[in-house]
């Protein structure tokens, strides 16, 4: 049995590993050690808001830098310190927090290899929290990633498992390329085998998490894993589902979700973005472009509603795509077809 | 005259050529932009060459800047190659950034040029991190960000103040200060008449100098660089000045009495200065600087030249130097 | 393929014995049973291929782990069974009904699944000659086993290769372990040459760090020819050579697969290249491509698997036939080689010295350790239980 380790570990023990190989991997963000200046003269008293940056700081004190609460500085000097040469990490603790410090990597990190003409590399890592479901409420609980996808230059990664969590992010560090990596919150505990040694999944590559012959369901990050719950209950149902993991949206493996889409023939997309310009919405407009041939039925969207993120656990738990939303709109392209009415 | 004293005769040599050489690249550009060959927006740098030209004089290739959008100044005088950057003004090929990044985008990271930049305020965070990646490697490389007084009024130049001021990075922030934010004057956006002002609450030194002069920019400079180069962190440095030509080309400057320029081009102005002063001190003889204009000026016609004949970009440049085509 | 359960459970009565779902490899926790082979009623003997499960990783057959008769079959086609869990009862041919079904009912009432798959012997690792090597011990039960059988898998390979043969293999006086071979699985990835010589030297280093006197080998493709080179130049340490597919017999090879395998970064370039590895690219499952890929993306396995290709096969052929080599260990030696074999032509057994038993499997690939396994550890066994 391979060891298991949880998602949070997996990126810590990312982190840590690059951080032994390379001198030029640096770490910066808000209490991603937590304590400096403290009365308990503790210098990593936390180790990020979630603990990702642990132990970082005690072994590795001049290249681990806890910054003030001042995104706009500490984003743009570590895209501007990946300009001189580092391989900085910087934590965005909330994607939420993107609005204070967005010119940083949209207009700066992402544009500089094109805008210079190809004389320069900005090997800059963004980590950032993402997803609903710690009852954060509006403003600590988003899911952003089609507004960095939309930007060409950044590429955006959404990790689903912690095998891909630790191989992502050593690819991540080693790309030459402005990387946002994604991770949902309601994933840092969920475990799974995680090889010891370092390794690297490059991107662009999907997984197909589950094989099957009647629907494919395209999802990333943690509508992965709702969407093997479905799976499950809908595979007592006798309908055999395929699950798609692009695991990166920009770059994104067009041709695995044809492929499969051309062995389905349905195709239901679970995103916990909102709906509008969004990866669903992409990957749905991509299917219809390319793939139109192989649909028997239109392209569903499981999707958050157009709406901000609720506060009240009640109201929390309807925003997320659910399993049994999920298998709802499986059943949907299951009894569906092409040309007629929805 | 204890500067002229300690400023090489090759860094006057050096100060002069960088000042001539904006001056005519931009007195050109403003007559080319005229007769409509150029494409977009174009910010000249003229009547401020002094600040660019007096900060280089202390900086290495290894050192960094990051720019404006008003950068041509900052780009020559860190050692940007003059025909590479007329023609990617001219949006060709053999431009420094192949076309692809025009007058608002040259870099040249090879010579420390980070690049002009559209937005304002983009820069001072980038030269924190070159700052951060100078002192965690100690290598003792020190960076400068270019910022004007209408950007230093942005989150970005404040929070920067910050961040190197509690990390002692080794940075230079240079405010260009010519009066205007665009088209507000800085009487209006700005509640304190010294921007350097502003160093005091962040604990750093703030100093305010005449950016028409060389002399006392490559002073304070000399001395802000050394002080960075040193480990003892950064430095705000004011330079006060004029900008000869509008905010962009084609602005009719109605917000200002044009004679604000007229004085300056008569007493201000840091090319006659300059000349006035190391010939009477003895330091150079004119005939050396009327041969070294007229090179300058040689070298500015053959840019346009070349640039006017040079091939536009190849269609196939579209998606290049981007990891994803679409 | 053995279905010997962990989980305890009721005592049989006499004569009565259950078959479970069995755990193949390291990571298996259920496997999805597909249906049976053989009719209520019908004898069996031991080893008898009864019944058919997939699971993620491979699709397998399950065997008799006793001789009688199949008196009931409990699992039904379709569905999901943990490790472990009763699916047939093995008994006399005259048991009473009424017995049979009072225990296989209560079987079922009282299993208990295991940990998520964690039961199991748990792979170790040790360092040799400087080197971290990594294995999986299985039988020999307190050490002192007559007999040590040591697994070599091929080129790309791991332990993992042997999933359906290690457990089979091994009894209380034959300890079998399988090791990750220098630049493959978890074994250091760092090689000088990436030769042969390398590798041979790797396996009689770790023999030596366990304090092995004498072992069997057992290699596979490539792991053939470090077997066949470390029985040459450790004669002693080496009692017998069981050699499936091997390289080091002829000069042919398919060079396309190797290099192939080596430049293989997705899915969709190392599926169709693993497909040659069997006679039925049915094998061949996600879960397949998808292990051998996590392997492939450790730091260092390109580099390793680079050098030991150019050491061992370069240019499409085999640097190496080492038939004079094999012919001159005085060994007992065993070939076995499938028909449908596309990486090594089958014809090379004909290089097999004179003494050697050469058998060749009919329509199997050249991985019939892996899709003939009850077939392979048939002949393993017996030509271990006579060396």
């Amino acid at each position: 049995m391979a060891r298991k380790l949880s998602f949070l570990l997996a990126i810590n023990e990312a982190m840590h590993q690059e951080m032994a190989r390379d001198e030029s991997v640096i770490v910066l963000g808000e209490d991603i050690a937590g304590g400096a200046g403290g009365s308990a003269g503790n210098d990593e008293a936390w180790g990020g808001a979630l603990g990702a940056t642990q132990g970082l700081k005690t072994k590795y004190p001049n290249r681990v830098l806890d910054t003030p609460i001042s995104e706009s500085a500490f984003i743009g000097a570590a895209v501007g310190a990946a300009a001189a040469g580092m391989r900085p990490i910087a934590e965005l603790m909330f994607v939420d927090f993107m609005g204070v410090c967005f010119d940083q990597i949209y207009n700066q990190a992402a544009k500089f290899r094109y805008m210079f003409g190809g004389n320069a590399v900005t090997p800059v890592v963004i980590r950032t929290m993402y997803g609903a479901g710690l009852r954060a409420a509006s403003q600590h609980s988003q899911t952003l990633y089609p507004l960095f996808a939309h930007i060409p230059g950044l590429k955006v990664v959404i990790p689903s498992n912690p095998y891909d969590a630790k191989g992502l992010l050593i690819q991540a560090i080693r790309d030459n390329d402005p990387i946002v990596f994604f991770e949902h919150k309601a994933l840092y505990e969920l475990e799974g085998e995680v090889p010891e040694e370092s390794y690297t999944i490059p991107f662009g590559e999907a997984n197909i998490v589950r094989e099957g012959s009647d629907v494919t369901i395209v999802a990333v990050g943690r509508m992965v894993q709702q969407s093997l719950i479905a799976a499950e209950t809908l595979a007592a149902e006798g309908i055999s589902v395929e699950i798609v993991d692009p695991r990166t949206i920009s770059p994104l493996d067009e041709d695995t979700i044809y492929e499969s889409v051309e062995n389905t023939g349905r195709l239901v997309i679970v995103d916990e973005a909102h709906p509008r310009c969004s990866f669903a919405s992409d990957v749905g407009a991509l299917v219809a472009q390319n793939a139109f041939h192989a649909l028997t039925a239109p392209i569903r969207m499981v999707t958050a509603p157009h709406s901000p993120v609720p506060f009240s656990p009640s109201l929390e738990d309807l925003f997320v795509p659910s399993p049994e939303k999920i298998a709802a709109a499986v059943r949907g392209v299951m009894n569906a077809k092409a040309g007629a009415r929805r | 005259m204890t500067v002229t004293a300690e400023l090489t005769q090759e860094q006057l040599l050096r100060g002069y050529r960088t000042m001539r050489t904006i001056r005519e690249f931009e007195e050109r550009l403003h007559i080319e932009i005229a007769n409509a060959q150029i494409p977009g927006f174009v910010h000249l740098y003229a009547g401020e060459e002094a600040v660019a030209a007096g900060v280089c004089a202390s900086l290495a290739d290894t050192d960094w800047v990051s720019s404006t959008h008003r950068g041509h100044g900052h780009a020559i005088a860190k050692g940007c190659d003059v025909k590479g950057m007329m023609a990617e003004i001219y949006g060709r090929a053999t431009g420094l950034c192949k076309g692809k990044g025009g007058s608002m985008h040259i870099a040249d990271f090879r010579v420390g040029m980070l690049g002009a930049n559209g937005i304002v305020g983009g820069g001072p965070p980038l030269v924190c991190g070159v700052g951060l990646a100078s002192k965690v490697r100690g290598d003792g490389t020190v960076g400068v960000a270019f910022l004007g007084d209408g950007a230093s009024n942005q989150g970005t130049f404040l929070e920067s103040l910050n961040l190197s001021a509690i990390w002692k990075l080794p940075v230079v922030f240079v405010v260009e200060n010519n009066g205007y934010g665009e088209a507000t004057g800085q009487a209006y956006h700005q509640s304190v008449a010294d921007t350097a002002k502003r160093a005091d609450g962040f604990g750093l030194p703030g100093i305010t100098v005449d950016g028409n002069d060389f002399f006392a920019v490559a002073e304070a400079a000399a001395e802000a660089i050394a002080r960075a180069r040193d480990g003892h962190g950064p430095t705000l440095l004011e330079c006060k000045t004029t900008r000869f030509f509008g905010h962009f080309e084609g602005d009719t400057q109605t917000y200002r009495d044009l004679s604000e320029v007229t004085e300056a081009r008569a007493s201000r102005d840091c090319l006659v200065s300059f000349r006035a002063r190391v010939t009477r001190a003895g330091l150079i003889d004119a005939g050396v600087l009327d041969a070294m204009d007229a090179e300058i000026r040689q070298l500015i016609d053959e840019s346009v030249v070349e640039a006017l004949a040079a091939p536009f970009p190849d269609a196939s440049q579209l998606t290049t130097d981007v990891y994803i085509k679409y | 393929m053995s279905g010997e359960g962990a989980a305890a459970g009721p005592d049989a009565p006499a004569g009565l014995a259950k078959l479970v779902m069995p755990k193949w490899g390291l990571s298996m926790s259920e496997g999805r049973f597909i249906g049976w082979l053989v009719e209520e009623g019908t004898d069996v003997g031991l080893g008898d291929g009864l019944a058919e499960v997939e699971t993620d990783k491979i699709d397998g057959v399950v065997e008799a782990t006793s001789a009688g008769t199949l008196l009931r079959r409990l699992a039904q086609p379709g569905e999901t069974i943990p490790v472990g869990a009763p699916i047939g009862v093995i008994g006399p041919g005259d048991a009473d009904p009424a017995v049979v079904a009072a225990w296989a009912a209560e079987l079922q009432a009282s299993f208990i699944p295991g940990e998520d798959g964690d039961s199991g012997p748990k792979t170790e690792t040790l360092t040799a000659d400087g080197r971290r090597l990594r294995f999986l011990r299985v039988g020999g039960g307190d050490g002192t086993a007559a007999q040590t059988v040591v697994l070599l898998h091929g080129f790309g390979g791991d332990l993992g290769n042997w999933l359906f043969n290690q457990e089979p293999l091994s009894s209380s006086s034959r300890q079998v372990i399988a090791l990750d071979l220098p630049g493959h699985g978890e074994s250091s990835k760092e090689l000088v040459t990436g030769d042969l010589d390398e590798l041979a030297g790797a396996v009689g280093a770790f023999l030596d760090a366990l304090g092995i006197a004498q072992a069997h080998l057992v290699g596979h493709s490539l792991g053939g020819a470090v077997a066949i080179r470390l029985a040459l130049t450790r004669p002693g340490l080496i009692a017998s050579l069981a050699l499936i597919a091997p390289a080091g017999l002829g000069a042919e090879i398919d060079g396309e697969y190797i290099d192939g395998f080596v430049a293989a970064e997705s899915r969709r370039d190392l599926k169709p290249l693993l497909e040659r590895l069997f006679a039925d690219p049915e094998i061949v499952t996600r879960r397949l491509v998808d292990d051998v890929l996590r392997m492939k993306r450790i730091d260092g396995v390109t580099e390793a698997l680079t050098a030991i290709g150019a050491a061992t096969f370069p240019a499409g052929r085999q640097a190496h036939v080492l038939t004079a080599d094999l012919a001159a260990a005085a060994v007992p030696v065993l070939v076995v080689w499938g028909t449908a074999d596309q990486i090594v032509p089958p014809a090379h057994a004909g290089a097999a010295p004179v003494r050697a038993r050469v058998e060749v499997l009919e329509g199997a690939g050249h991985s019939p350790h892996m899709e003939r396994a009850s077939d392979v550890n048939r002949l393993l066994d017996a030509f271990l239980g006579t060396v």
